[in-house]
Order: structure tokens, then C-alpha cells, then sequence
């Protein structure tokens, strides 16, 4: 049930749109809709993946973001340059909540920030010489690392340098991978096409590297793609897949290795969490090497129960019978979490603004605890992940496409749901209006929130929001 | 077993530390990752804290490791933040507007408003004046803003946007009326740092307002003294700016003050704008008496733009911090106004060196590292001087050459700083071969020092160095930021920090039960 009718919730959008000017309206509308769970296809009712509109105050990133920031950063034994001036190198320093086990600054360098620090005469007269020496220098202090990214910013494409020359001459001269990625943030027109470009730079620099040395695999070698652990989120999921029988040989990203990216051509299943982020390299394996793909969801007991039983399908009846093992395990320890925190949550709004996968599929976990989502949407989704989403939502809820920071306040000041799950940028807006907000980002520093134990912790974590005392002190007595 | 269960809820930490996901991770690292033996990475971790590889890692020509500097437009969006009514605006690609509102959301908990103009690929090829056309008629529509303040990504800044004549066209063109400030500033990345872009800022904020009007000015006709912060992230060094002027009653124009904006309570309200530096102030500050620039070493640009055109002294004057730059800095104002420093100052210093003499035994000979912006640290270094410790190293990424020269004459001329080596351009990375080198007792800085700190941890606790957290950004502990680190209120803020780091150092170290039962002291 929805909080607004059908009619409340398409007046309330075109009321939030009444202040845009004529141009920027009908724009804006597009990406606006009240959901009809009963439409297949979401291109009937929302537009995504268009450029944000200028001076509106856009929740979205860059190119950049989607390559270093989700996509190669949390490769952890690679060193991964932001070349450029410093800065996108610095915002997006150990913010992401990557986490990995290493030495770092021997093996591991996820949370270092690598630049080139660009000066105005590297924009002059190019950089790809600074480059080369750069590449020299890691070696030389990092000898244990495995090979390196670069990351390009925006002047890269701009000034015309060549870094892909640049890789192939060190990556020579190294013997090892240094791999060009031309993910300037001027690209495309949210993290996403970073993604795309990222996932495309490992098809051409990382799958083909051992052609004729794979690791030997066996029958129940998956890899998982698309989870960037973050709060350790990729090692709460690694575990159930291992109990049920599965080998899970290969994490991309978080806390991944070279070696596993490359390794992963030889596995039996690519199982892919955030579709968004690596669809296509997980398109391409299937076209190259014939490795199937699914999807799954790991938040919350339901979705993980259908995915592990959707997962064990693919394989023989051990693997069925170890999924039903792990879930006949787990039940009843959920069945006591649900027990405790369902009576604490029961009926609460949730209204979600987020990236990836988790506008989708974070709304079953807040079922089992008995929530309903009555709003959800989109920074960098495309129209594939607005058609797995309608069916998710119930009827005449909202959904927005890269909302600006204006609908969005006007969207949960209207609705005044029990819960907002954004990001940082959101986060503190909506507590001052006495709105409990929880980063769906990073798990505003807990997590993880895949798997069993993340559910578990999800669920305390959303009751210690919803429920602390401080939103009850906002208004002075005497007033 | 399962781990996490209704009536044991473990997070990330401890969780992963138990058995079962040690034992999980280490069976990816043994198979699937092919990771060097544990004992060739504990020893080329040994390697990478010894003085051979110090030599190497200052060999560096190129990389920048763990800088310890941010760009041009963050400054500048702080910058225009502290005006009031003010929507920061930023000319380029989108992504950097959602890195600076992050950086700051992270540091000072609060929303930050600034929108971009979302240029793309075609606004590479044909410049960003559709997008500035646009981008300022929706700003102006949905935040409805007082001023726009426009600056620049380095991607605006290559393709070489003409800033000044878009803004021009789009007023003409009618996007936004005529008379709406829209003051702008070129911000590129691959120039300066997050301090310079304030500065630049601030020149274009002063140079829109006051440009037609400096030679009609009257110097000291409205009797103001005008005061610029520069890069300031202590919210209380805007608070305590005010307080003396207002205890010395001498009328000022704060120049960037988004005390309000960045500290708004939660009383069920978002407020977008509130607080900051009145626009009819701003015009009127060619009439103060004089106009002081409290980070000397990054308000170049200011400074040549009032040298150059106004008539004021423009009195050089050292960053307010510790004791004897705050004396010199409250006589500069009792100079310049002709108002004498009140009672109740007099008193705030006296309890200041009362601190000093109170703490004096457990900082006297205490061995400091610092690194930061140019001001602060040059602020620091002379306020550890003073109170008899001895700065180690002391480092600033984005300081120049001359602030290198100025600051080991600072060092020479006191007994405290014979030994202390200043360090210029360079990085973290570079800090932390410096303290595995010579090792301090603590250092001082932003909170990404931490990552040093653990690293000389696990050389061996007796190589340990501890960070204790001033500057900026401080991401990991919270409501640092609203501390005061300037005059004698932030002096005391500083001793009391640095007094107590000492003291729960020598606690933590003094903890052996039935072994270090002495020098664990109740009363210290």
C-alpha cells in the first residue's frame, strides 16, 4: 500500500515540477512516473541514463567514479593511477569502504591514492612522459604489486595524450599488465558509462593474459561479480556459496586480485550481485567462453533463500542438498532476528535513493522486516533496471530517475516516510527535517548487510535509526 | 557455525574476525590470489621502513603518493558558501560537484548545496555556454539564490571556456536577471590547491562587487577592519574572528563566513541558506580602514588584487595561532582601529599561559611531526615552539618554496627548532619514510595520517606513532571541526589536545597489570 493514491502521487510530481522552467520541466517529467506493478516494460513509463540537466543539483558522479572508484580501485594488488590533477584521486580516497585483507603499501594499495598530480605544464605539453616514469617509479617502490590501471581524468581525452602507447611500452618493459582506461569524467553522463568502459578495458587488457595457463577448475568454480565488499559484504556472501559446496574462486572486485580477474575465464558460473556495474563483461564471458550468468540478491533471508535454491539449480543434487543445508541452518536464527526487530519496524516507510543494485533489491530485506518501500530510484540505472524494478515496487508508489536534490526533498517532505536510504550527500538534509536516514551507500560504517550475518545486522541497524530517542527532542519544550 | 545471531549482533568488526571468516579468507588467499609468502611480505614491509628506501621514495620525480592536498574548486566552493544567500556553481564535469559535496558532508556532517553544469562529451568539442545558459535558469528557478558564485573544473579550464562572457551572454540573453550577482572565478585543478581556489575565489567574490568602486572609496571612511580566513574548516575560528572584534568593538567584514550554513540545527528544518557574509558588506569593504588576510601564504591572488587596486595598508599580519601571533594579531587590530584591547582578551590570554604553565612539564622537549596547509602548519609550528616542543619534520604539500625559507627562519631562531627538517611539494608517502627515519613522539595532522600510524605500529609498538588529529579533512572522529584552532580560545584547544595525547600515550603505556605499576599515575 502506498501512502498517496495513484491521482495524489501524479499530482504530487507535477507540483514538484510547477517551479522548473518550461524546457527543464518537460525534461524532468520523463524521468518521473507512479508505479504500475502490472507494466513489463519501464520505457512505457520512465526515462534513464540521459544526461542530468545542467545547474539542477544532480546526486550523480562521473565516468570516473564508476571506473576507479567501483570498478578497479578495490582491485587490491594492482596499483591503480588517477591520472589527472589531484583532486579525483583525493575525493574518492578510502571513502568507498572497499574492504580487504593485505599488506598495504606491499601487496595491497586499495586504500593509497596514486597521481600524477597534473601541473599546468603536464596539461601543456602532455603527460604520457610523466607517465612512463610514474609506472617506473611504482615498480621500483612497489615491487610486489601485480600491475597497474590508469585512470584517466578529464584532460586526459582532452590534451590528447596517448596512454595507451604509454601501457603497452611499460607494460613491456615491467612485465607486467598496466592497463589504459579511458574514463575521463566528461564521458557519458553518470558513473555508468564508466562502468561499461571499465569492464571493457578488462576484456582487452586482463582476460586474455593466461590464455594457455588457466588454473585447472573444477565443477563447482563460480566467481562472484559485481559485490566491492563493501563493509566486508563480498566475504559474508563468499561463505554461505562455500557451505553450500561451491568454490568461489574469483571476487570482483572487492578485495580481488589480478590473478582471480584473470582466472575467472575458466569458472562454471558468473554470479553477479550488481548487474548495473558489470553486466557486460559478464555478457562477454558468456559470448567468449561460453560461462553462464545469473543474477542474485543476498539482503534479506527470502531473497537469499530463492537465490541460494536459483544458484543450486545450475548444479548437481550435493550442491542442492548443501543450499538447503545452509538455509535449514539459517532459518532459524533469522526466524529470531525477524522475531526481535519485525514488532520494532512493523509498517514503516522506506523511501530509497541509491546506485548499482539496491534501489532493487534492499526492498525484500526491508519486507522480512516487515517495511514497505514507497519510493525508490535510480543516479545511474538504464532502462533494464527500471523492468526488474516495477514488479519489486507495490502499486502507486514513486519512482524517480537521477532525482535532483529539489524533488527529492519536495518527494519526502510530501510523503514523510519512516526512513530515507541515500547516500552522503543526502544523508544530512533529511535529518534536519527529523527524517532517520540510513547511507546506503556504505552502510554509514557498519555492514556488511549481504548474506545471513549481514541481514542481521541490517536489521539492528535500522531499528537503532528508526528507533533512537534523538528524533523525538527536535522541537524545545517550551515551544 | 553461524555467527551473527539475535542476541549476538557483531558488524564488520569483530565479525570477520572470527574463526570461520578468518579461515574463509585465508583459503582465498592461499588459493586464488597467488600472494607472496607471508615472510617475503613482512620482509619487503621491513624493506619499505628502512633509510634505503627512504632514499629511494625521495628519488620520486613523478608519482604523487597519499597527497596531502585537494584542488582548486573545493576551496572555491567553500569559499562562496559563506555568503550569504549564496548557491556555489561550478562550470564543468558533474562528477567533481559530487566529490566536493562528499569531502565536506564527510568532514563537517552537514549538506552542502552546490550544483554543476553537467558538461559532457559535446560540451568538450563545443564548449560549456549551452550549459552555463542553462545551468544558471535552473539554478536560479529551484534554489532561488541571492548570488551565484561560478568556478571551474579543469575540464572547463582545457577546453578554455571564456567564463566572464558566458556569464555576460546569459544575463543579456535574459537566463538570469541582470542585476543577480553571478561573480566567477578559473579554478583549473592542475593549479595550486583546495587553498589557492579559495583565494581565487574570494578575488572574483571582491572583484565583482568592489570593482567600479575602489577609486571612489574612501579608506577607513566606514570604519571597518575587513578580515579573510581563507581555507577554514575550524568553525570556530569564524566564531572567535567575530568575538574579539565584537569584545574590541571594532566594526569588521568577515569576508566568507559559512559558520551558519555548516552548522544549522535539527529542529526539523533543512536550510539551504543561512548565515554568511552580507552582500552590501562586500561592497563596501574598499571603504574599511584596512584589510587583513589571516592566511598570509595562500591569499596571493587576494592580496595583489587589493595591493593593485585599493588604497588600504593590506597589513601583513601571521595566522592568529598560538600565543604570541595572537598578541601580535589583536595589536595589529588595536592599531588599526584605535580601540584598545579590552579586559575581558587580557583575561582569555592570561588563563591561555596559565594552560601553558599548568601542561608545560609534558610537552617541554615533546618531538612533533606536522604536516597540512601552509598556514596552519607555519601557525603550529610557531605555537609548539612556544610552548618548548620540538617539531621534527614539518611538511606541507601545497606550500611553496618561499613559505620553505620563511619557515626554517622560524625554526633557526628558536632553541626548539635546531633539529627540525622542513619538508616542501612533498607527500604522505614521503611522511611516512620520514617518521620510520626519525621518529617523532606523535604527529599532527589530517585524519589520513592513520594509515602511517598503523603501518609504524606494526614495525613494533616501540616505532609506533600516533597521530593526533588537526587539520583538515577529519573523516574518522567527530565534531573536531567545530573546534577553534585560532587566537588564545584555539591555542587552548590545541594544548588541552596535545597535553591529553601525551598523557593517554603514557597511560596506554603504563597499563601492565602487576608489571608497569609505577608511573601509572593518578594525578598527573
Amino acid at each position: 500500500m502506498s501512502v498517496l493514491t495513484r491521482e495524489e502521487a501524479q499530482s504530487l510530481i507535477e507540483e514538484v515540477l510547477e517551479v522548473y522552467p518550461e524546457e527543464s520541466k518537460k525534461d524532468r517529467l520523463k524521468h518521473l512516473t507512479v508505479n504500475d506493478p502490472s507494466i513489463t516494460q519501464s520505457k512505457k513509463c520512465i526515462t534513464s541514463n540521459r544526461k542530468s540537466l545542467p545547474g539542477v543539483m544532480t546526486i550523480r558522479g562521473c565516468a570516473y567514479a564508476g571506473s576507479k572508484g567501483v570498478v578497479w580501485g578495490p582491485i587490491k594488488d594492482m596499483i591503480h593511477i588517477s591520472h589527472g590533477p589531484v583532486g579525483c584521486g583525493q575525493y574518492s580516497r578510502a571513502g568507498r569502504r572497499n574492504y580487504y585483507v593485505g599488506y598495504t603499501g606491499v601487496n595491497a594499495f586499495g586504500t593509497m591514492n596514486f597521481t600524477s598530480d597534473f601541473q599546468e605544464r603536464d596539461v601543456v605539453f602532455g603527460g604520457d612522459k610523466k607517465l612512463e616514469k610514474i609506472v617506473h617509479e611504482c615498480e621500483a617502490l612497489f615491487p610486489l604489486m601485480k600491475g597497474m590501471s590508469v585512470q584517466s581524468e578529464c584532460p586526459i581525452g582532452l590534451i590528447g595524450d596517448d596512454i595507451e602507447a604509454v601501457a603497452r611500452k611499460t607494460s613491456a618493459a615491467i612485465n607486467k599488465p598496466v592497463i589504459p582506461v579511458r574514463c575521463e569524467g566528461f564521458r557519458g553522463v553518470s558513473q555508468s558509462l564508466g562502468h561499461h568502459i571499465a569492464n571493457d578495458a578488462i576484456r582487452d587488457w586482463v582476460l586474455e593474459n593466461r590464455k594457455d595457463k588457466m588454473r585447472e577448475t573444477g565443477p563447482y568454480d563460480v566467481a562472484v561479480i559485481g559485490d566491492y565488499n563493501i563493509g566486508g559484504d563480498a566475504w559474508a556472501s563468499r561463505i554461505l556459496l562455500e557451505e553450500m559446496g561451491l568454490n568461489v574462486v574469483a571476487q570482483w572486485s572487492g578485495d580481488g586480485t589480478l590473478a582471480e580477474m584473470e582466472n575467472t575465464p575458466a569458472v562454471k558460473l558468473n554470479l553477479i550481485h550488481c548487474y548495473r556495474s558489470m553486466n557486460y563483461i559478464s555478457r562477454h564471458m558468456e559470448a567468449k567462453y561460453g560461462i553462464p550468468w545469473m543474477e542474485y540478491n543476498f539482503f534479506g533471508p527470502t531473497k537469499i533463500a530463492e537465490s541460494l535454491r536459483k544458484i543450486a539449480e545450475q548444479f548437481d543434487d550435493k550442491i542442492k542438498e548443501g543450499a538447503e543445508k545452509v538455509i535449514a541452518k539459517y532459518t532459524p536464527i533469522m526466524e529470531g532476528i525477524i522475531g526481535k526487530y519485525r514488532p520494532r519496524l512493523e509498517g514503516k516507510k522506506v523511501m530509497l535513493y541509491v546506485g548499482g543494485l539496491r534501489p532493487r533489491h534492499v526492498i525484500g530485506a526491508y519486507e522480512d522486516l516487515g517495511m514497505e518501500v514507497v519510493g525508490t530510484g535510480y543516479e545511474f540505472g538504464h532502462n533494464d533496471d527500471y523492468d526488474r524494478t516495477i514488479k519489486e515496487m507495490g502499486d502507486s508508489t514513486l519512482i524517480y530517475d537521477d532525482v535532483t536534490g529539489y524533488e527529492f526533498e519536495k518527494f519526502v517532505e510530501k510523503v514523510q516516510p519512516d526512513l530515507v536510504g541515500s547516500g552522503i550527500k543526502e544523508k544530512y538534509i533529511f535529518q534536519k527535517m527529523g527524517i532517520p536516514f540510513r547511507q546506503m551507500h556504505s552502510w554509514d560504517y557498519s555492514g556488511p548487510y549481504h548474506g545471513y550475518d549481514g541481514f542481521a545486522i541490517f536489521a539492528r541497524d535500522m531499528d537503532m535509526t528508526i528507533n533512537n530517542p534523538c528524533w523525538d527532542s527536535f522541537k524545545a519544550p517550551w515551544k | 557455525m553461524a555467527n551473527n545471531s539475535v542476541d549476538d549482533i557483531k558488524p564488520c568488526f569483530p565479525l570477520f574476525g572470527e574463526p570461520e571468516y578468518r579461515e574463509n579468507m585465508k583459503n582465498k588467499q592461499d588459493k586464488y590470489e597467488e600472494r607472496e609468502s607471508m615472510e617475503k611480505l613482512e620482509e619487503t614491509f621491513q624493506w619499505t621502513t628502512s633509510a634505503e628506501y627512504k632514499e629511494l621514495n625521495f628519488q620520486r620525480e613523478a608519482v604523487t603518493i597519499n597527497p596531502a592536498k585537494a584542488c582548486q574548486p573545493l576551496g572555491a566552493v567553500l569559499c562562496s558558501l559563506g555568503f550569504k544567500g549564496t548557491l556555489p556553481y561550478v562550470h564543468g564535469s558533474q562528477g567533481c560537484v559530487a566529490y566536493f559535496r562528499t569531502y565536506f558532508n564527510r568532514h563537517f556532517k552537514e549538506p552542502v548545496a552546490c550544483v554543476s553544469d553537467s558538461m559532457t562529451e559535446d560540451a568538450a568539442v563545443f564548449g560549456g555556454h549551452k550549459n552555463m545558459d542553462a545551468g544558471l535558469k535552473n539554478a536560479l528557478a529551484l534554489y532561488k539564490p541571492e548570488m551565484i558564485a561560478v568556478s571551474t573544473t579543469c575540464m572547463a579550464e582545457v577546453i578554455g571556456d571564456d567564463l566572464h562572457s558566458f556569464i555576460t551572454n546569459a544575463k543579456v540573453k535574459g537566463h538570469v536577471p541582470q542585476d543577480l550577482p553571478v561573480p566567477s572565478a578559473h579554478t583549473p585543478s592542475f593549479v595550486g590547491s583546495h587553498t589557492t581556489g579559495w583565494d581565487g575565489m574570494l578575488e572574483g567574490i571582491i572583484r565583482y562587487f568592489t570593482l567600479d568602486k575602489h577609486e571612489s572609496a574612501v579608506v577607513g571612511s566606514n570604519g571597518k577592519i575587513n578580515l579573510v580566513p581563507g581555507f577554514e574548516t575550524y568553525l570556530g575560528n569564524y566564531r572567535i574572528l567575530k568575538r574579539y572584534m565584537e569584545e574590541m568593538d571594532v566594526p569588521y567584514t568577515l569576508l566568507s563566513d559559512p559558520s551558519e550554513v555548516l552548522d544549522t540545527p535539527a529542529d526539523g528544518e533543512y536550510r539551504m541558506y543561512v548565515g554568511g557574509t552580507e552582500l552590501e558588506d562586500v561592497k563596501d569593504t574598499p571603504n574599511a580602514i584596512d584589510t587583513l588576510l589571516l592566511q598570509p601564504w595562500s591569499l596571493t591572488k587576494t592580496k595583489k588584487y587589493l595591493k593593485d587596486t585599493w588604497q588600504q595598508p593590506i597589513s601583513e599580519i601571521n595566522p592568529p595561532m598560538g600565543l604570541k601571533w595572537t598578541d601580535e594579531y589583536l595589536m595589529k587590530v588595536s592599531q588599526l582601529s584605535g580601540k584598545p584591547i579590552p579586559a575581558s582578551i587580557e583575561l582569555e590570554r592570561g588563563r591561555l599561559v596559565d594552560m601553558m604553565t599548568d601542561s608545560h612539564s609534558w610537552l617541554h622537549g615533546k618531538r612533533f611531526s606536522l604536516y597540512g596547509d601552509p598556514d596552519f602548519v607555519m601557525g603550529l609550528t610557531n605555537f609548539l615552539l612556544e610552548l618548548g616542543a620540538e617539531p621534527v619534520h614539518v611538511m606541507s604539500n601545497n606550500a611553496n618554496k618561499r613559505w620553505g625559507k620563511a619557515m626554517s627562519k622560524i625554526l633557526k631562531s628558536s632553541p626548539y627548532g635546531q633539529e627540525t627538517e622542513v619538508h616542501v611539494g612533498t607527500d604522505l608517502w614521503h611522511f611516512r619514510s620520514l617518521v620510520f627515519d626519525r621518529k617523532p613522539d606523535f604527529m599532527i595532522g589530517n585524519s589520513y595520517g592513520k594509515f602511517i600510524q598503523r603501518d609504524t605500529k606494526h614495525k613494533g609498538l616501540e616505532h609506533e606513532v600516533k597521530l593526533i588529529r588537526l587539520g583538515f579533512p577529519i573523516f574518522d572522529r567527530h565534531h573536531l571541526h567545530r573546534m577553534t584552532t585560532l587566537g588564545y580560545e584555539g591555542a587552548m584547544y590545541i594544548l588541552t589536545t596535545l597535553v591529553n595525547a601525551v598523557l593517554e600515550d603514557l597511560d596506554s603505556k603504563t597499563t601492565g597489570y602487576g608489571e608497569t605499576d609505577y608511573n601509572y599515575d593518578l594525578v598527573r
